[in-house]
């Protein structure tokens, strides 16, 4: 990973976590003062109230917790895989699985986190490991 | 607690009643509520003019109490609209019943009305003008339909960890239909067996259409007095032993642990204050939104152990003749879901303790518990209710 070039866009949190999503960099942010990753991006900890959250890439593979098929009819995109995937750094994020059938995804399934671009926007979602 | 423990049993319920449950085509969500909280008012033995506090709010409307405040003529000195999605209702005893203790008010009406299954105003446009409203945006860019694929997740996660099967899901969905089927007011009354539960069209694995609440228009409205004024009143009181309500996150990916929820926290604090255990509660009335609801519920609040809950169910042990009655109105599965059912939920428990329960009535029932839940499992408010403020 590059340095933070999105670290001195202006806006909140959300803005630049987009930001560097739309660069093709996923980043979640680690609270210096209780030293626990956070995720989804926040201007506080949420652990322990400090504002001192800087951003870091993570390892980016993690672990499905939780998953569902959105069934959905053929002219709607047709079945989605929805997971819960737990990073290895300790915090939980929706997403989704790619490369396999959405019937085919398993909790407890090894993943990997890849940026894609959707609608011209950054989006995570995750491949098997 | 000892400031909880001081509201034991201040308040009663002296009024309560539904209208519109089911269809109601033509009628809009405030003649809805209107309809319920005229009818509600008539049974405390109280009119308008008696109503001095209003809590009250809206899936769709922000500023929900002031229309319902100019439209049912009040000037209340206690105003509570806050908004905590389903559980809202069972969430407005604690605060109306410290405003009543204080002196603040008198009487305090709890309303909901929703033409959410009529309405011109479609759901698909809600959905729409929510993701603008209320946005989700580490959620919503995935397309998980919800609220129903955040509790498929959850579903999926008790599935994984406690070996619970989609037959103890659908189990859940089958007692909530029988129980419809001995209540006139159900909009679902037809058979319904676990096979046809498993059988049915799949919406977020593993949650089927019948694992889902229903869709209908409804309104329903308390009146909650203080118990000196309560005794005054024609209907015998219904009373408030312990309420709470927890909060835990918004969305489901926030959720710690996906099987276990605020109501451990609200169940606990309502429990304690209330004097009371799970043992002690003659019937339960719990925000089924979906199957494993109820599963979940029945596990926090303590009728049975986490991961439990789906041999718990088994056997129909839920349903009418079971161990333990639930939701026996039909719940939000086969009886009435406008979009935020906690409000039936009290109404039924309401109903059983004054006996008025018809062909569904739980014989001898003096105690009850009614739960609510909000947002993805985020929001959680547990009462507890009494024939008599128990000493
Ligand atoms: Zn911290």
């Amino acid at each position: 990973m590059g340095p933070d070039l999105s670290a001195d866009r202006p806006g909140g949190v959300q803005a630049r976590h987009q930001a560097a999503l739309d660069e093709g960099r996923f980043l979640i942010q680690r609270c210096s003062a209780c030293d626990r990753a956070v995720f989804f991006p926040r201007e506080l900890c949420p652990h322990c109230g400090s504002t001192a959250l800087a951003r870091q890439a993570p390892a980016g593979t993690g672990t499905v917790v939780a998953v569902t098929t959105v069934r959905r009819r053929p002219e709607d995109g047709g079945d989605l895989n929805v997971s819960l995937v737990d990073l290895d750094e300790g915090v939980c994020l929706m997403s989704r699985v790619e490369g396999l059938a959405p019937d085919d995804v398993r909790i407890g399934l090894k993943v990997r986190a890849r940026v894609v671009q959707h609608d011209g926007r950054g989006l995570l979602v995750f491949d098997p490991a | 607690m000892t400031t909880t423990n001081s509201l034991r049993g201040s308040a009663a319920i002296t009024g309560a009643a539904t209208f519109g449950c089911g269809e109601a085509p033509g009628f809009t969500d405030i003649e809805l509520l209107a309809r319920a909280a005229t009818a509600a008012v008539a049974d405390a033995g109280l009119t308008m003019k008696d109503i001095d506090g209003l809590a009250t709010c809206s899936l769709s409307a922000v500023m929900w109490p002031m229309p319902v405040i100019e439209y049912l003529g009040l000037n209340p000195s206690y105003v509570d609209g806050t908004m905590l999605g389903g559980s809202s209702f069972i969430a407005h005893l604690l605060p109306a019943m410290r405003a009543l203790q204080a002196g603040q008010c008198r009487h305090v009406l709890i309303c909901y009305g929703s033409a959410n299954r009529s309405s011109a105003f479609g759901r698909r446009e809600i959905v729409a003008s929510r993701r603008f409203l209320d946005p989700q945006p580490y959620e919503h860019p995935y397309q998980p339909a919800l609220p129903v694929s955040a509790y498929a997740l959850a579903a999926s996660r008790h599935m994984h960890q406690y070996g619970t099967t989609r037959e103890q899901l659908a189990e859940v969905a089958v007692a909530a239909r029988a129980w419809a089927r001995l209540n006139p007011e159900a909009l679902m009354r037809g058979p319904l067996s676990i096979a046809d539960v498993l059988a049915s069209r799949m919406v977020s694995d593993p949650l089927t259409v019948r694992d889902c609440c229903l869709v209908t228009d409804g309104a329903g409205a308390l009146v909650l007095s203080r118990a000196d004024e309560a005794r005054d009143r024609p209907r015998a009181p219904v009373y408030v032993l312990g309420s709470a309500t927890a909060v835990w996150h918004r969305q489901i990916s926030s959720m710690r642990d996906l099987t276990v929820t605020a109501a451990t926290q609200s169940g606990a604090q309502a429990f304690a204050a209330a004097g009371l255990a799970p043992k002690d509660i003659d019937m339960v009335q719990l925000y089924d939104a979906f199957s494993i609801n109820t599963l979940l519920f029945l596990e926090d609040l303590g009728f049975c152990a986490k991961g439990e809950g789906g041999a718990f169910v088994q056997g129909g042990a839920i349903a009418p003749g079971g161990r333990l009655p639930v939701n026996t109105n039909g719940g939000g599965l086969s009886c009435v879901h406008p979009g935020m059912y906690g409000v039936f939920a009290l109404i039924e428990a309401v109903r059983q303790l004054r006996g008025e329960a018809g062909e569904r009535q739980v014989a001898g029932a003096r105690t009850a518990l009614a739960h609510g839940n909000g947002g993805t499992l985020s929001s959680q408010a547990t009462a507890i209710l009494a024939t008599e403020a128990l000493p």
